[in-house]
């Protein structure tokens, strides 16, 4: 655990000395325990009217979504995408990425180790933040998102383009080291989770998953289990509540009476969040850790669809 | 792939080659085209979402709707075809995948249709460039297109027999 607080500390205290610095301008943000990984749609547009940000500079903005075509429809200026199912997954285990592969991909949208990486997209940022997380595996120091996401960026008008940024050809020295990717502080893997029954789970599929209605997600029939329910113990909190209207985060007063008050979760204990298939757990995951400042929050990213199909492994409805 | 192109009826077989000849990001750019072109819905749907069928294995919400011409004098095989499609434009993929169905198979004859092999979808070598998981649900669109040619070539065929739009949960594969 001493080693967790210590990397944790480690990829939260050095933004300040990155060439975007923090985004110091919404008392939102700066209430929260690491503000340093999150920026509003105000900070980022006056970073791409400055110039500061696009491929092989400071600050390099990356579209994550769902869907894999909405980047094309348009994007926000000078931003790459990274999706989650071509780029970030293994294309035969069902596993992430490798460090070879993971410094390709970053080479290629011409990110360093000491860029500033902003992530943003569909669906609340649900996606974003699962790229943020998976990042977070290979121990990316500064990695954020926009808060709001994709939506609020269009809600508000701001510029978007169908314009895809060039990649200068940098030499070796432009190359994203190769990092080897560290779970075991930030991901837990089924083992882990039966070693971890007893200490705080939260669930954060919709309330007809948890109860074991329903054996997929509204409307994603495709990604179902066998069996219904949830894992013994673990506590129901959507993931949505953490979302305000607009899809920014709720302040922080906010998410404490949720996770803190209601749901009696302390931030010096272990957590383990997951759902279907550990993406919109992320987005908890990013809440407790980042927003909040649990010290050890890990994401279960094999969640339902892997539980619910296990065999012989206890299931609570 | 060369067997199922050779069933699909020529209009679609014909985009499944663009697509094949394509590279990987071309091919994006195609499917991006589909999606830009995929005509809205004419009137009498339009806010008619309920007349619709909601295609649930979509990750995004899709509906469509396939009308089974009645021209006196010609064969209930040969009647034509017409499909109507609702996507938000923000989800760009499956309005793609409703575009490449709708430009290759609307107007095309209800045993053209019907003789669309189900896996045609994995003729386009999108599943690389888009992943198989959401290909899955160009899959269930187009097995929902042949459902509904079936059950309304039949209805029209049987004068006495009501046209009926089949409701989505009857439709919902286990």
């Amino acid at each position: 655990m001493v080693a967790v607080r210590a990397s944790l500390e480690d990829m939260t205290s050095s933004p300040a000395d990155q060439p975007g610095a923090t985004d110091t301008t919404d008392a939102k943000i700066a209430a929260y325990a690491h503000p340093e990984r999150l920026v509003t749609t105000d900070w980022l547009a006056a970073q791409i009217a400055a110039g500061a940000t696009g491929p092989g500079t400071g600050i390099v903005i990356l579209e994550s979504d769902e869907d894999v075509l909405l980047y094309e429809t348009g994007h926000i200026p000078t931003s790459l995408k990274l999706d989650w199912h071509q780029d970030l997954n293994d294309p035969l285990t069902r596993d992430y990425v490798g460090a070879e592969q993971f410094a390709r991909l970053m080479t290629a949208r011409g990110i360093s180790r000491d860029t500033t990486v902003v992530v943003y997209g569909d669906k609340s940022n649900w996606w974003a933040a699962y790229a943020l997380w998976v990042m977070s595996l290979f121990g990316h120091p500064d990695v954020r998102l926009l808060d709001g996401g994709r939506a609020k960026w269009v809600a508000e008008g701001r510029e978007m383009t169908r314009e895809v940024p060039s990649v200068p050809a940098g030499g070796d020295d432009a190359a994203y080291p190769l990092s080897a990717r560290d779970d075991a502080p930030i991901r837990a893997f089924k083992d882990d989770v039966l070693a971890h029954l007893g200490k705080p789970l939260v669930d954060v599929r919709s309330p007809g998953e948890y109860s074991g209605e329903l054996l997929h997600m509204p409307d994603y029939p495709q990604e179902g289990a066998v069996r219904g329910g949830h894992i013994p113990g673990a506590k129901s909190v959507p993931w949505a509540r953490a979302a305000a209207e607009d899809g920014t985060f709720k302040p922080r007063a906010e998410l404490e009476a949720i996770y803190l008050t209601e749901q009696g979760l302390s931030p010096d204990e272990d957590v383990v969040a997951y759902c279907r298939i550990g993406e919109r757990s992320s987005h908890t995951w990013f809440v407790l850790t980042h927003l909040l400042g649990f010290d050890n929050v890990r994401n279960y990213d094999g969640s339902w669809t892997e539980w619910g199909n296990a065999v012989r492994v206890p299931i609570e409805k | 792939m060369s067997d199922n192109s050779s069933r699909m009826p020529e209009s679609l077989a014909e985009i499944a080659a663009d697509f094949r000849d394509s590279s990987p990001q071309e091919r994006l750019q195609l499917l991006l085209e589909f999606s830009d072109e995929l005509p809205p819905l004419p009137e009498r749907y339009a806010g008619h979402l309920d007349q619709l069928e909601q295609v649930h294995e979509c990750q995004s919400p899709l509906f469509l709707v396939v009308e089974v011409g009645a021209s006196p004098g010609v064969a209930p095989d040969d009647q034509r075809v017409d499909l109507f499609f609702s996507a938000p434009p923000e989800a760009p993929t499956t309005r793609g995948f409703a575009g490449i169905l709708h430009e290759g198979l609307d107007g095309r004859t209800v045993a053209e249709v019907l003789g669309t092999p189900d896996d045609a979808p994995m003729s386009f070598a999108l599943a690389e460039v888009v992943s198989p998981l959401r290909l899955r649900g160009m899959v269930a669109m187009l097995s929902r297109i042949k459902r509904q040619t079936a059950l309304k070539s039949a209805a029209s065929a049987t004068p006495d027999a009501p046209a009926s739009t089949p409701d989505a949960s009857s439709a919902s594969r286990g």
